[in-house]
């Protein structure tokens, strides 16, 4: 019998239940308070920090790590906190090696930055394993708010109104909240069901309901939100997925990598979950990473991402990058799919290799053919199913500086809305900025 | 290779590395130890008056302050002397001379201020065989309230009566050993040369409260819910240490007495300093007693490869060479004139210089929109603050006006000539230069 990752086609049980939870062990071992201690130490306190600049969210990053080094942090959790309620995930998530990493200036200086994810997520875990919730409501205000979508901008926008005084009814169309910090995230990075307990803590200011299984067009339309409410937060994400325009695209073994993705993270057995034996992963941002690297994870023989652009256009970063690489998935650059082959199934994927001209990408002609019963898109998200009134730009809705919609009393935030990276820590920023405009709005 | 041999009071021993008279040395088991190591030399744990041994604290005898790894910076404690009857030292003392007769072994003394006391001990202690005695007036704890260690140290009359009755009663070199908790160390210093003491050693440990517990509210280290002060030492010591090393070396009263110095060293390079300051040797505890006697090696290769760099064949050959630069505030030149200067290569950008020139200093630092730092020349005092807080040495220097050149925050031309405070006309003492 050949051994199970060497089994073609996509089936389940590639790896034992051990190795599969070795393999998705947390991606970054937490600090104990004497690793913190020393991390904390290499930050020089710096005026004007540029980590802080970098941030999104804008915490007091030189703030909270001098509260680590002074043995509280749970201080240090609310001064993140403060800046940004979902820091506990963001500290898993973000990219800090593009945002306040990149810019520490001891990477700058020696290539090695104050470790501020880890640092960030010690302080927070520290707070949230004492179900602490430092922040309380102002008097009722009696207004009341609507928030579409439970992902990480709807929640940050819903508790923030909550802490001012306002009612808050979140309508999520899925049976959980979280969006993809609880669907679309890597399950290395967010470990024992991290995202339901931050939301389940975040709810504890009091004063925001959420009602699952709605959403617009789910029994809801913006005009009677409107008349139901006295303001609107939209917060809906992307539901449209890309599509491949190659032929084959319809064969069996093709799907999307954000599926992919959530049936993971929702999945309660990993070993039953199946995947392929060669998989190919179409795209070069996160999500496609996420997905390549999860596949290698779930006992996939073979993994590559194959993306249409150079290494430097690629979403991902370096870091996610050599993530993938150092788990064994292969990076392909400048090739775009042209045709998935196979009988029904899908056997192998064609791959025609691309010149970049004046940031145009053009086949030129040479294919290559890999083996791939599992081909996963990974090409990016769209908006849908909108409603009219509201104004567009590119493909987004458009929002002001503090996410409000071409719709008066309607507000904007996260991967939905204009302007900024789709990133967890943009859409947070996205949402308390809302909030602080309703707020401002309503009490004006 | 340099020769690190020394001779200290006629007292040979390879190398100027001594253990000073601590828990290190409280036993032949680790006298031996420390010999198979490398040390130069042995202060062996003081010994007390024949009868009962003292007792010690059974909870903890040691607090500490650590760096965030845990790197120990500064260390109290609050053992008394030896705890061993006096027989068993003085027995295990002759064993480890005749076995190591190369290496310095000196005894550490500590009985009550009565010449019977000192008659009746010295003669014992001179049939070990050892090189010499310490005279231990500095342990401030425990001792002290029974009218000893640090409570003779603080009476300069006592002092030199002691020494003198040592001197009078044992025929090897006699080295006082000072404490720290006083005023002016110069007075304590002139009172052992005026005893004929051979040598002063110090420092001593720091009267300290090395921290509160505040669950308990109490000082650590903590026996039963109370703490008493303990003696501080280990690198956190050694300025304080260098400062009164270097004040008897150049005090001329007692300009010339050997000095055998404590306090903080912890590598080759804090002794190359006090050697520079005056001092023929040095002890060593903290650095022993956290790393182990290991540590001596690096202190022997580190000294040894400076000194052939700099061309020095013995410690003689730079012993007492910063001591002539060591002066008074008043004689500083108050026409040489600096300013910081930042090398923008090295510059990683922090703003510390900035936060701290512009919040609590002389706002001498500009700061421009993409974070590049520059000194405002006719706003900088010289002050050096900038340069110690930058995390990258070597960024800022400090440069030297060149004599002729207008120093742009007085508008004045710097005139390349010596001139101090003495000299000054804002001081209405100031005495007209000739």
């Amino acid at each position: 019998m050949a051994a199970s990752h060497q089994v073609s086609g996509v089936r389940s049980e590639r790896l034992s239940a051990q190795e599969i939870a070795e393999n998705f062990a947390d991606l970054h071992a937490p600090f104990d308070a004497h690793e913190a201690a020393v991390a904390a130490d290499r930050c020089y306190f710096c005026f004007d920090a540029p980590c802080m600049t970098a941030c999104p969210t804008s915490i007091d990053i030189p703030q909270f790590i001098r509260e680590i080094q002074g043995a509280h942090a749970e201080s240090a959790a609310k001064t993140i906190l403060e800046q940004n309620i979902l820091g506990g995930m963001c500290a898993r998530v973000c990219p800090t090696e593009t945002l306040c990493e990149e810019v520490c200036v001891r990477e700058v200086a020696e290539g090695k930055p104050v470790e501020i994810g880890r640092l960030q997520r010690y302080a927070t875990d520290m707070l949230m394993e004492r179900d602490v919730h430092p922040f309380t409501r102002a008097a009722a205000t009696g207004k009341r708010v609507a928030v579409v979508g439970a992902g990480p901008a709807g929640l940050a926008a819903a508790h923030r109104l909550a802490m001012h005084g306002h009612e808050v009814t979140v309508y999520e169309a899925k049976a959980k909240a979280g969006g993809l910090n609880e669907f679309g995230i890597a399950a290395y990075k967010s470990t024992n069901d991290f995202a339901a307990r931050e939301v389940e803590w975040l709810l504890q200011i009091g004063g925001i309901t959420i009602e699952y299984g709605r959403g617009l067009g789910i029994g809801l339309t913006l005009e009677g939100l409107q008349s139901d409410f006295d303001a609107v937060f939209l917060s809906v994400g992307l539901q449209g997925v890309n599509a491949l325009r190659a032929d084959g695209e319809d064969k069996d073994g093709v799907r999307d990598a954000v599926d992919f993705i959530a049936e993971l993270r929702q999945a309660e057995d990993l070993t039953a979950l199946p995947v392929g034996r060669n998989v190919v992963v179409i795209g070069g941002g996160m999500t496609a990473v996420d997905a390549a690297v999860q596949s290698k994870l779930l006992g996939a023989e073979n993994v590559t991402i194959a993306y249409r652009r150079g290494r430097d256009a690629m979403g991902a970063s370096r870091f996610e990058q050599d993530l993938a690489a150092s788990k064994g998935v292969k990076l392909m650059f400048n090739v775009m799919p042209k045709a998935i082959h196979g009988n029904g199934s899908a056997v192998e994927i064609e791959l025609e290799y691309t010149d970049v001209v004046d940031g145009r990408v053009t086949g030129t002609g040479e294919t290559v053919r890999l083996a791939a019963d599992q081909v996963m898109k990974a090409i990016g998200q769209t908006l849908e199913g909108q409603p009219e009134t509201l104004e567009l730009e590119g493909r987004k809705i458009k929002v002001s500086e503090t996410g409000r919609t071409s719709v008066s009393g309607v507000w904007a935030g996260g991967d939905c809305a204009s302007g900024g990276d789709d990133l967890t820590v943009t859409a947070v920023a996205e949402g308390r900025d809302a909030a602080e405009d309703i707020h401002a709005s309503l009490m004006g | 290779m340099a020769d690190l041999t020394t001779e200290f009071l006629g007292i040979k021993s390879p190398n100027p590395f001594w253990l000073a008279s601590a828990p290190p040395t409280d036993k032949e088991y680790n006298v031996r130890r420390a010999f198979e190591a490398g040390w130069g030399g042995v202060v062996w744990k003081t010994l007390g008056a024949e009868g009962p041994p003292v007792v010690n604290v059974n909870g903890p005898r040691y607090g500490a302050i650590w760096g965030a790894d845990r790197r120990l910076l500064g260390l109290n404690n609050i053992e008394l002397i030896t705890d061993r009857p006096l027989d068993v030292n003085l027995e295990e003392m002759t064993r480890v001379k005749k076995d190591y007769p190369d290496r310095a072994l000196i005894a550490s003394i500590m009985v009550p201020c009565e010449e019977a006391a000192w008659k009746a001990i010295l003669p014992r202690v001179a049939e070990t065989g050892c090189d010499g005695i310490e005279l231990n007036f500095g342990c401030p704890h425990g001792m002290a309230e029974r009218g000893m260690g640090s409570a003779v140290g603080q009476v300069p009359e006592y002092i030199q009566m002691v020494t003198e009755w040592c001197k009078q009663y044992y025929d090897k070199p006699v080295i006082v050993k000072l404490t720290p908790n006083i005023t002016d160390i110069r007075h304590p210093a002139r009172a052992a040369k005026a005893g004929n003491a051979d040598a002063v050693s110090l420092i001593n440990t720091i009267n300290s409260i090395t921290s509160v517990n505040l669950d308990a509210m109490s000082p650590e280290p903590m026996i039963g819910g109370k703490g008493t002060h303990g003696g501080y030492c280990g690198p956190a010591v050694k300025p304080i240490a260098m400062n009164m090393v270097a004040e008897i070396a150049r005090d001329p009263q007692t300009a010339g007495l050997p000095i055998s110095a404590i306090g903080g060293v912890t590598t080759w390079r804090d002794a190359a300093e006090f050697i520079a300051l005056g001092a023929g040797n040095v002890q060593v505890c903290t650095a022993a007693m956290t790393y182990g006697f290991k540590v001596v090696e690096e202190m022997i290769s580190g000294l040894s490869d400076w000194m052939d760099q700099k061309g020095y064949s013995s410690i003689e050959d730079f012993r007492g060479m910063a001591v002539p630069n060591v002066t008074d505030w008043q004689y500083l030149d108050l026409n040489y004139v600096t300013k910081a200067k930042i090398s923008q290569d090295d510059c990683i950008k922090c703003g510390r210089c900035f936060a701290a020139c512009e919040d609590t200093s002389h706002q001498a630092i500009a700061m421009s929109a993409d974070r590049t730092f520059t000194v405002k020349d006719d706003e900088c005092v010289a002050c050096n603050l900038c340069v110690n807080v930058c995390p990258v040495e070597g960024c800022i220097t400090m440069e030297e006006v060149a004599a002729g050149a207008v120093d742009e925050r007085t508008g004045k031309v710097v005139s390349g000539e010596y001139g101090n405070w003495t000299q000054h006309p804002n001081n209405p003492a100031a005495t007209a230069a000739e």
